[in-house]
C-alpha cells in the first residue's frame, strides 16, 4: 500500500446508525455527521495493511454490501460491528484513497439500485476531489515543515555563532584574523580566544566528526568544557586531559572531537601547545615553514589520555596558521585534494591576518572550482607577531626557548650538508664558542643523515623538518622525520676501531656514537608516525665541581 | 665539479706517497678514495699520507671509509699519517681512535 493509502486502514463507523462518510487522511479522523453529535459514537476500525479487504475494495467496481461478502476478512466483522452495513471505495488514477461507509438505512430497507448508482456516482466524483485535497493538505503540512525547520536552523545557526569570539584579541605587537565557514547552516569546528591569567590567552581550535546539527551539539559541549578547564589550569595537556575525562562518557557513538590547545604570552611570544589529534600547526619563519609538532589522542575516544606539551617562541615577524581539516581536504572537479603540501606552499608567502586568509581562501575556490559544494567545515585562525620585536623573558621568570629558524630538507641523499649549513648560518651570531659549533654542526648532519636514511628512505618529496632553538643557556636543535622505517636501528655494539680494523666490524657505524659524543645531550622521542631527535649544546663549556 | 666533489691527487715525495684529499669525504667519496688507495698501493710506499687540508667535511661515512683505507695499508703493512686536518677533526680522530692507529700531523702540510 502506498502512502496514501495507508490512513485508511483506520476507518471511523457510527454505531447503528444510517450513513458514514468518506475516510480518507483527513476525513476519517473528522467524520462528517448525519447525525446530530450528541447521538452518535464514532467507532474507529483499523484495517491492517496485509487485511484483503483492501485489495478488495482497491478493485471493487461500486458499493460494497457488507453483509454478502465473504472474505475471510478480520477487518469486514470489525465493520460490521461497528455498525457499518454498505462501503463505497474511493478510488482516484486507481489508487484506494478512502470510503465511504454507510450504516443501515433508516428504513430498514436495502440500499436500492438507484441508492448504489448515487452513490457510485458520488464517488467517482469526490475521489478527485478529495485526493487534490489531500494532497494540497500535504504539501501545505510539508511546506510548514520545512518553514519551521529553516526557523530553527536559522535559530541554531545563531546560537552557534555565540559561541564563536564576538572580536578577536587586540593584542598590541600582534596581528590576529580568523575564519570560520560551515558546509552547512551550523558546523562542528569551532575556535576560540580565552583571556587567561598574567595576560595570557588561550587559542583553542577543534574539529567535531561529522558535520550539521549533530557535530553543532558536541561542538557546543566541547567549546563549554574548554572554557571552564581553561579557568582552572593553565597547562594546556592538563586542560584537554580533563575535557577528554569529561567528553569521553558522553560522547555518541562514532563521533570524536579534535583539538589544539595552545596558550599564548604576547609579551614574549612564549607559546606552549598541546593537541588531542588536530592538525599540526605551520609557522613560517625567515627560512621557511615548518609545521609545530605535538600530538596525542583526539578527545572523547579513551579515557585517562595524556597530553604532551610542546614550547617554543614565536619570533618576531613569524606567523602561525592553526587550521581545521575541511581545508586541505577539499577536493577539485577531478577528486584531486588540495592538501597539506599546498598549503605548506601557500604559507610561505611573506603575508599575514585577513590578507593571508583571503589569499587562502582564494586559493581554495581557484582550486575546487566554481561549482564547489563544500565539504566539510574550514576554519582558520592566523597569528602574526610584529617584526623588530625584542625579545623579552618570559613571565615565569625561566629561560622560555626563543625559535631561531625552523626549516625542512627534502629526504633525499646529501642533503645532511645542507641542514648543517643552514643551522650553522642560523646559529652564527649567537657566539658559540668554535669547537662547540662545529661538533653541533656535525651533530646535525649526523642526525638529519639518519633522518634521510630511515625516516625518509631517501626519498625527496618526504621531508625533514628541523627546528632550532635557543635559550640564555643552551642552543637545541629538533631533527623531525616521517619514521617510515620505524627509526635509528640500535646497534648492538659500540663502534670498536679495533675490531673495526681486524675486519670484526665493519667500518661503518660510527653515526650515533659521534653524536652523541659531539653535544652535551641527544633524546629521542617517537610517536608511531614521526621520530624527533633534540639535540642540547650548552652555549659555553660546562665545568665540572 | 665544484668545491664539495671529492678528488685525490697522489704525489710522491721521498720515503711517501702524499695523498691531497678534496672536497666532501662522504658517502660519494667511496669510490675515488678505493681507486687511489689501490693506485698508492702500486707505487709500494711505507708512509701514506693523506693530506686534508682541503677537505672541509667529514661525516661517519667518511670516517668509515677512513677506516677501511687504514685497514688495507695496516694489512699491506703500510703506515699512514693524517695532515691538516683541522681542530675539529683531529677531535673526532681522536674519539674514535683513529689517532691510536695512524699517525696525526697538526698544522698544514709541508
Amino acid at each position: 500500500m502506498s502512502e496514501l493509502t495507508r490512513p485508511i486502514r483506520r476507518l471511523f463507523g457510527r454505531g447503528q446508525r444510517p450513513a458514514d462518510v468518506p475516510a480518507g487522511t483527513d476525513l476519517a479522523e473528522r467524520p462528517v455527521p448525519v447525525e446530530p453529535a450528541a447521538n452518535r459514537d464514532s467507532i474507529a476500525v483499523d484495517i491492517p495493511e496485509s487485511d484483503p479487504l483492501l485489495a478488495y475494495f482497491q478493485s471493487a467496481s461500486g458499493p460494497v454490501e457488507l453483509a454478502r461478502l465473504e472474505l475471510g476478512s478480520p477487518a469486514v466483522d470489525a465493520l460490521r460491528q461497528a455498525g457499518v452495513a454498505l462501503v463505497v471505495p474511493l478510488v482516484s488514477q486507481g489508487e484506494l484513497i478512502g470510503t465511504l461507509n454507510l450504516g443501515p438505512r433508516l428504513s430498514e430497507q436495502d440500499y436500492s439500485t438507484d441508492d448504489r448508482r448515487l452513490l457510485t456516482t458520488l464517488a467517482a466524483q469526490a475521489a478527485p476531489a478529495i485526493r487534490v485535497a489531500q494532497l494540497v493538505r500535504e504539501q501545505a503540512a510539508e511546506a510548514a515543515e520545512r518553514q519551521r525547520l529553516e526557523q530553527e536552523m536559522r535559530v541554531a545557526t545563531l546560537i552557534q555563532q555565540q559561541f564563536l569570539p564576538r572580536e578577536l584579541p587586540n593584542l598590541p605587537q600582534w596581528q590576529i584574523a580568523a575564519y570560520y565557514g560551515p558546509a552547512r547552516a551550523v558546523g562542528g569546528d569551532f575556535y576560540d580566544f580565552i583571556e587567561m591569567r598574567d595576560g595570557r590567552i588561550g587559542i583553542a581550535v577543534g574539529d567535531v566528526t561529522d558535520k550539521g546539527v549533530p557535530a553543532a551539539l558536541v561542538m557546543a559541549r566541547t567549546h563549554s568544557v574548554l572554557r571552564a578547564e581553561a579557568s582552572r589550569s593553565d597547562s594546556p595537556g592538563e586542560i584537554l586531559a580533563r575535557a577528554n575525562a569529561l567528553l569521553e562518557p558522553e560522547m555518541p557513538a562514532r563521533m570524536f572531537v579534535t583539538c589544539l590547545f595552545a596558550i599564548l604570552e604576547p609579551a614574549t611570544g612564549r607559546i606552549v601547545m598541546a593537541n588531542a589529534g588536530h592538525n599540526l600547526p605551520y609557522i613560517r619563519t625567515d627560512d621557511g615553514v615548518v609545521e609545530l609538532r605535538a600530538t596525542g589522542m583526539p578527545l572523547g575516544l579513551l579515557p585517562g589520555i595524556v597530553y604532551e606539551e610542546t614550547e617554543g617562541v614565536i619570533a618576531p615577524g613569524s606567523n602561525v596558521l592553526l587550521y581545521s581539516d575541511g581545508l586541505v581536504e577539499a577536493h577539485d572537479p577531478s577528486q584531486e585534494m588540495y592538501g597539506f603540501p599546498r598549503l605548506r606552499e601557500e604559507m610561505a608567502v611573506d603575508d599575514a591576518g585577513s590578507e593571508l586568509l583571503d589569499r587562502l581562501l582564494d586559493t581554495l575556490h581557484r582550486f575546487t572550482g566554481p561549482d564547489w559544494e563544500q565539504e566539510d567545515d574550514i576554519t582558520l585562525v592566523t597569528l602574526r607577531r610584529a617584526s623588530g620585536v625584542a625579545h623579552e623573558p618570559a613571565g615565569d621568570g625561566q629561560a622560555a626557548p626563543a625559535l631561531v629558524t625552523a626549516f625542512s630538507i627534502p629526504g633525499e641523499e646529501g642533503n645532511e650538508r645542507l641542514a648543517m649549513d643552514r643551522v650553522a648560518a642560523a646559529i652564527a651570531d649567537l657566539g658559540l664558542p668554535t669547537a662547540r659549533l662545529e661538533r653541533l654542526k656535525t651533530a646535525v648532519s649526523e642526525t638529519a643523515m639518519n633522518a634521510i636514511e630511515y625516516g625518509s628512505q631517501g626519498n625527496a618529496d618526504i621531508p625533514v623538518d628541523i627546528v632550532v632553538e635557543t635559550t640564555a643557556a643552551s642552543i637545541v636543535v629538533r631533527v623531525t622525520d616521517r619514521a617510515l622505517s620505524g627509526g635509528v636501528p640500535s646497534q648492538p655494539e659500540a663502534p670498536d676501531i679495533e675490531r673495526k680494523l681486524a675486519g670484526e666490524q665493519k667500518p661503518r657505524g660510527w653515526g650515533l656514537f659521534l653524536i652523541k659524543s659531539m653535544v652535551d645531550s641527544m633524546d629521542v622521542t617517537s610517536d608511531g608516525s614521526s621520530q624527533t631527535v633534540t639535540l642540547t649544546m650548552a652555549r659555553e663549556e660546562r665545568t665540572d665541581g | 665539479m665544484d668545491d664539495r666533489t671529492f678528488g685525490a691527487v697522489i704525489t710522491e715525495v721521498p720515503e711517501e706517497v702524499r695523498v691531497r684529499l678534496s672536497g666532501d669525504l662522504n658517502a660519494r667519496a667511496d669510490e675515488t678514495l678505493g681507486t687511489t688507495y689501490a693506485q698508492v698501493a702500486a707505487l709500494g710506499p711505507h708512509v701514506v699520507s693523506l693530506d686534508f687540508s682541503h677537505v672541509g667535511y667529514i661525516n661517519s661515512t667518511g670516517i668509515a671509509l677512513v677506516v677501511r683505507l687504514l685497514a688495507d695499508a695496516r694489512r699491506d703493512g703500510r703506515t699512514v699519517r693524517a695532515i691538516g686536518l683541522t681542530e675539529h677533526y683531529r677531535e673526532i680522530f681522536r674519539i674514535t681512535r683513529l689517532s691510536d692507529f695512524m699517525e696525526i700531523v697538526e698544522g698544514d702540510a709541508a
